[in-house]
């Protein structure tokens, strides 16, 4: 089994280093380092405006690529995080707590040093799971049919509903309209046109790059014109300041550990989106630290332990992606829709039908990590120049990009109207203190949730029970179950708290610090 | 007065945009044969979803009905140059796009969106538009071969 694995390794290698796949790996977490540097934009946005480029491409190269813009992106936004105290994307705000401290005390080369080394440990890690856990996730994967199928994809869409940022029924709501948007278009089985409305373009369901970029590029433009300020910044950083001593290695290896090994276990479970992640690493680290006080003054364990299972959660979150098909947060769903554009169906055939893509794939993740430390290390004199480019240019030029990339992807200029309509639609959504990355999810989700559900109601003859009398369906809608209950237990709790407390208010929730989502 | 106003759109807004949604799903999805849980028809997922939305809907108002007043957050002034701006560029780059070609449609959506922004005049949007507009014809047009004419004044 484990020298099968390794042996299929191996293989990915020689798929990664070819010089065209390694040629776009390359490319891919370039741009992705680039663009996470860039206030206010993460890897979704990264994705979506490269993701047209790919339509042409082969997959392999194509998934590569996405994949290296993620967790390039990753590396990108810690940059900002730790210079400026600026979250280009959430994940990092809590990175913000006790990297910038680091800086104004001088120490920022060392916060990102670390974080580069705790990045690079917990991908290992991450990569190392996937290798092994795959196959044995696929194993079982086999047994489902489409009565589980269903069930696990209703977990999964009901857990990235529920703990995203916000209220969980707001979660809910906003996955059931993605469900909704997915549903535009022909209908597979009967061929009916539904929510066209007579608009020719829509026949081809809603173009995925529009309403990602609509939702996460123009709408955040929308909510910040004129209320950005740009946050100047002295810093230098040299080389020789990102080497850690031997005493800040030792002090940031346990968390860095503990990071990983939280950020593994939320990778595997579908639908925990990454800002929680690291919300959650940080909080232990603080819990379990011997010096709480330091906490938020220039800790190194703040920094490392969220950075480390940021990354590893990154790695281990392409399981359930490609060997179930089921993405765990909306980054994963957009790569998702890329396989699906190529015509790859991920699930339990994918990693046999199509192996030079998955081992290629995780040998990339490998390549890629290493690529990104040699990168960074040069290039971030460049990174914290580009940090200084104010919102008032970067903007324009950013929907610029985002008009092109969608007019590219299928050379007609309807699709920027989806775009402006996604762009106005998200921003009145984030008015209203919804959650938009669920959207993504139930979006790229709501076609084959149909299909399934269909499906196993054929099958049974349209007998509801079917999906609680089949034992694995029936252990996914139990956790279904439990999570809706536990939300309701938690709401009654708080609600009967603050009556209790009257209006002294206690320490205020996760959901309520600023820049969390 | 707008104040409490607002207060309430961003309490009960959400609940009603959901409800309404919702309604709209399931008035439309009628329209496609439902058929039976046996034999789905493509209408039967639409309505399906469209219930549950609009029950969610109902499900934040009674939620915002009980719950207290959230705290006294000013509220952002509303930014009306800025939102015009970009929704007027994204525009522009269709219509001109369309009857005048790539470049101008390039400038268009640049330099409108950077006019959104106060601290821009039109001498630092207008730079910025002719640097997109380099990008954009040697990455896009000369390297990528985008399909989109740099110039088609008069055509179609």
């Amino acid at each position: 089994m484990i020298g099968q694995s390794l042996n299929d390794l191996w293989y990915g290698f020689g798929i990664a280093l070819q010089p065209h796949n390694l040629m776009w790996s390359f490319f891919g977490v370039l741009v992705g380092n680039l663009i996470g540097v860039l206030p206010g934009m993460g890897a979704l946005t990264a994705i979506s405006m490269l993701l047209p480029l790919t339509y042409t491409m082969h997959p392999v190269p194509a998934i590569l690529m996405l994949a290296g813009i993620f967790y390039g992106s990753q590396y990108g936004g810690a940059i900002g995080a730790i210079l400026l105290n600026m979250p280009s994307h959430p994940p990092h705000a809590v990175t913000c707590l006790d990297g910038y401290p680091m800086t104004k005390a001088g120490k920022g080369g060392t916060a990102l040093g670390i974080t580069m080394i705790a990045s690079f440990f917990a991908a290992s890690f991450g990569i190392m799971v996937m290798i092994f856990a795959s196959p044995l996730l696929v194993q079982i994967a086999f047994k489902f049919g489409p009565t589980e199928i269903f069930s696990i994809m209703l977990l999964g869409l009901l857990a990235g509903a529920t703990m995203a940022r916000g209220s969980p029924l707001k979660g809910v709501a906003i996955t059931v309209v993605g469900l909704l948007i997915g549903i535009v278009g022909t209908d597979v089985n009967s061929g009916v046109q539904r929510f066209t409305y007579g608009i020719p373009e829509l026949s081809d369901k809603v173009e995925l790059v529009a309403l990602a970029l609509g939702m996460f590029g123009v709408a955040d433009f929308l909510r910040s014109v004129n209320r950005t300020q740009f946050v100047g910044s002295e810093t230098k950083v040299r080389l020789r300041d990102m080497r850690p001593s031997k005493a800040e290695l030792k002090q940031a290896f346990f968390p860095m550990v503990r990071g990983t090994l939280i950020g593994t276990l939320f990778g595997a479970m579908p639908g925990t989106g990454p800002t929680i992640t690291t919300f959650i690493a940080y909080a232990f680290e603080r819990r379990v630290s011997k010096t709480p006080e330091r906490f938020g003054h220039g800790a190194l364990e703040g920094v490392a332990a969220p950075e480390a299972a940021s990354h590893s959660k990154t790695q281990v979150d392409f399981i359930p992606t490609m060997s179930l098909g089921i993405p765990g947060d909306a980054v994963m769903a957009l790569i998702l829709g890329a396989l699906l554009i190529q015509g790859i169906q991920p699930g339990p055939q994918l990693i046999t039908e199509h192996a030079d893509l998955f081992w290629g794939l995780i040998a990339s993740f490998w390549v890629g990590n290493i690529l990104l430390v040699i990168l960074n290390v040069p290039l971030i004199g460049l990174w914290v120049k580009l940090l200084q480019v104010p919102f008032r240019y970067m903007y324009p030029a950013a929907l610029f990009f985002i008009a092109v990339g969608v007019y590219s992807t299928n050379n007609s200029l309807f699709e920027i109207y989806e775009v402006l309509l996604f762009g106005v639609a998200g921003a009145i959504l984030l008015a209203l203190d919804f959650p938009v990355a669920p959207i993504l999810l139930g979006y790229v989700l709501g076609p084959l949730v149909e299909e399934n559900f269909r499906r196993a109601l054929l099958l049974s003859r349209g007998d509801l029970t079917v999906f609680v009398t089949r034992p694995i369906s029936a252990a996914f809608i139990g956790l279904c179950t439990l999570l809706i209950l536990a939300q309701i237990f938690f709401a009654v709790r708080a609600t009967m708290r603050k009556r209790r407390e009257g209006l002294d208010a206690a320490a205020p929730p996760l959901s309520n610090v600023p820049g969390i989502e | 007065m707008s104040a409490v106003w607002g207060k309430r759109i961003k309490n009960y807004g959400g609940g009603v945009l959901m409800l309404l949604l919702g309604i709209g799903a399931v008035v439309q999805g009628q329209t496609y044969a439902i058929g039976s849980l046996s034999r789905m028809g493509p209408g039967f997922f639409p309505v399906a979803l469209g219930t549950i939305l609009a029950l969610i809907g109902v499900g934040l108002l009674v939620t915002a009905w009980f719950s207290e007043p959230p705290e006294e957050t000013k509220p952002l002034p509303p930014e009306w140059r800025g939102w015009i701006c970009i929704v007027l560029s994204l525009v522009a780059f269709v219509v001109l796009g369309k009857y005048g070609g790539l470049v101008p449609a390039t400038f268009a959506v640049v330099f409108i969106s950077a006019m959104g922004e106060r601290k821009n005049n039109w001498k630092s949007a207008a730079i910025l538009s002719v640097g997109m507009v380099i990008v954009c014809v040697s990455v896009f047009w000369w390297a990528l071969q985008l399909q989109f004419p740099l110039f088609a004044w008069g055509q179609s």
